[in-house]
């Protein structure tokens, strides 16, 4: 039983847009068995990917009802390339809809940052704060990385959380709720491993697989890890087993210590041998032992701006034999824009993808063909997605064997 | 004849229809085609079935963010369920039935019912808005 302020329910039993968005997260609050709604201090919205008419229709409803974002709010992707990069396949009434969709979000005043990590264009929310975000390298890169507080909140609810200022109060937001459980421990591995960043979507992938949606710790980490890295595991753990809170000890800020992480609470423990590690890396990739590739695609989550400039020094001047998909947001594009970078990976056969990404909307050729990526989310969905096959590589392999045109496979080796 | 009792998840018309019990969890996102109504799932046991009109029993589902997306976009063009039994309350999925029911349009009812008496459910069903199932 949700038991709603006085407030809360005059909003409720209103007329407008807002009234509609508070009936919304009250239900959803209901049926999630919270006892209450807490105030929540920002939302990332993935709800403005077109998924099919009712979407549109539902936000153009709110923006004719006045509704409007009461605090931060940003967007995740939509269907469409809206800086004009790159070119999406979808045609007429299909397109119009997607376009309409994107801009009823920006008209209930949502920020147009338009990526999938909006924690690297600035939308940073403190330790310990409550917020509403959608997508789910965001939820998982927001609560373990900087230690925000979310839910997963898909379509619809997400823009209801923005417009009320209002999330249920149940699960990641109860600290009871992020103590880990289980030990994921990566000591038994050869420590330059975690210098190399293909390894990180290959962890992610097998934590996810390991631990579902538990609450884990990985222990025995070495060295430092970057952001980039961070939400190359995250992502991969999110896709592979909808983990929304990880925690690696000295490394996220719930994980000081094993101890800390755990609550001192009983838990399961998981070796990680190098054994599981050669399963994942080659489970990620669809295909073996392609003679050519058709294509490469990075970026998901979005590119940072150091990610793209490395693309163009692992270039080095070569153009691509076959096209590179550079998926990022458009705070990377600015950037890349005036200093001229975008310019020069065009040239040499990069296509910069703004906005949007090559696995949620047709921008790929639709042909029979494989690709290649450096993505543990991007080989995972890729298959279903795009129809494509998938080779698993690191970011340099990806860049080399867009050079050659065939799988360049050197950083994948891992002795028994 | 038997009539069981379900608890309402959400409230709506009461149905009847051709029983469909999954034989496995499903994503609608993804395991739905939200165009037709087909169970599109390449690994789902009752893939090829249509859930449209019928009284859907899940014996669990896999949530997707866009599983509500893909129940709007049905109760809309008029594909969905007659009435979906729910192994437990899915607030994901269910999110399609209370955002179509702010849009005005005709949602079909939600129970809960555990998996096991799920599976003694066959052949055609009259669902009440009490959550009474006529079996």
């Amino acid at each position: 039983m949700t038991i709603l302020t006085e407030n809360e329910r005059a909003v409720a039993a209103g007329t407008d847009g807002t009234a509609m968005a508070m009936r919304i997260v009250a239900e959803s609050a209901r049926l999630l068995g919270a006892p209450r709604l807490i105030p929540v201090q920002s939302a990332h919205i993935d709800g403005a990917l077109y998924h099919g008419d009712a979407g549109t229709l539902f936000a153009e409803e709110l923006v004719r009802l006045g509704a409007k974002a009461t605090i931060r709010a940003t967007l995740n992707v939509g269907a469409l390339d809206l800086m004009g990069c790159s070119k999406s396949r979808l045609t007429g009434a299909t397109r119009d809809m997607a376009k309409r969709l994107m801009l009823a979000y920006e008209a209930m005043g949502c920020e147009k940052s338009w990526t999938c990590a909006p924690y690297q264009a600035g939308h940073r929310p403190a330790l310990g704060t409550d917020v509403a975000w959608g997508e789910s390298n965001a939820v998982a890169f927001c609560n373990s990385v900087l230690g925000a507080r979310t839910n997963r909140y898909g379509d619809y609810l997400d823009i209801a959380c923005a417009i009320t200022g209002r999330a249920p109060d149940c699960g990641l937001h109860r600290p009871a709720n992020r103590l880990a459980t289980v030990i994921f421990d990566v000591s038994a591995l050869p420590a330059q491993l975690f210098t190399s960043d293909w390894i990180w979507p290959v962890l992610g992938t097998l934590y996810g697989r390991e631990i579902g949606s538990s609450i884990g710790v990985v222990i025995g980490v070495s060295g430092p890890a970057s952001e980039d890295k961070l939400k190359a595991f995250g992502a991969a753990a999110a896709s592979s087993g909808g983990v929304g809170l990880f925690h690696i000890t000295e490394v996220t800020p719930e994980a000081p210590d094993v101890n800390t992480a755990t609550g001192g609470l009983p838990t399961q423990h998981i070796v990680v041998t190098p054994a599981m590690v050669r399963t994942a890396q080659s489970g990620l990739s669809t295909i073996q032992g392609a003679a050519s590739i058709d294509a490469v695609a990075i970026g998901s989550p979005h590119l940072s701006l150091e990610e793209l400039e490395s693309v163009c020094q692992l270039l080095a001047s070569r153009p691509a034999r076959v096209p590179i998909y550079a998926c990022t947001g458009r705070h990377v594009v600015r950037e890349a824009d005036r200093t001229g970078l975008r310019k020069t990976l065009e040239r040499l056969n990069v296509i910069v993808v703004a906005d949007t990404c090559v696995v949620v909307t047709p921008i790929l050729p639709a042909i029979d063909g494989i690709l290649m990526t450096n993505s543990g989310k991007f080989a995972h969905y890729a298959p279903g997605n795009t129809g494509y096959g998938v080779v698993y590589g690191s970011m340099a392999d990806c860049i080399e064997s867009a050079v050659a045109g065939r799988p360049v496979i050197t950083d994948a080796v891992l002795t028994p | 004849m038997t009539v069981l009792k379900a608890d309402i998840l959400i409230e709506g018309p009461a149905a009847s229809g051709d029983a469909l019990v999954l034989g496995a969890p499903i994503s609608f996102w993804g395991g739905v085609d939200p165009f037709t109504g087909d169970i599109i799932d390449a690994r789902h046991p009752d893939r090829g079935q249509n859930i449209s009109g019928k009284v859907l029993a899940l014996p669990g589902t896999i949530g997707s963010s866009s599983a509500s997306a893909v129940l709007l976009e049905l109760v809309r063009t008029h594909r969905a369920p007659a009435a979906i039994i729910l192994h437990e309350p899915d607030a994901i999925l269910l999110l399609g039935l209370i955002v179509a029911r702010e849009m005005g349009w005709a949602t079909p009812i939600a129970l809960k019912l555990d998996r096991e008496t799920q599976k003694g459910l066959a052949g055609k069903l009259k669902v009440g808005a009490d959550g009474a199932i006529v079996v």
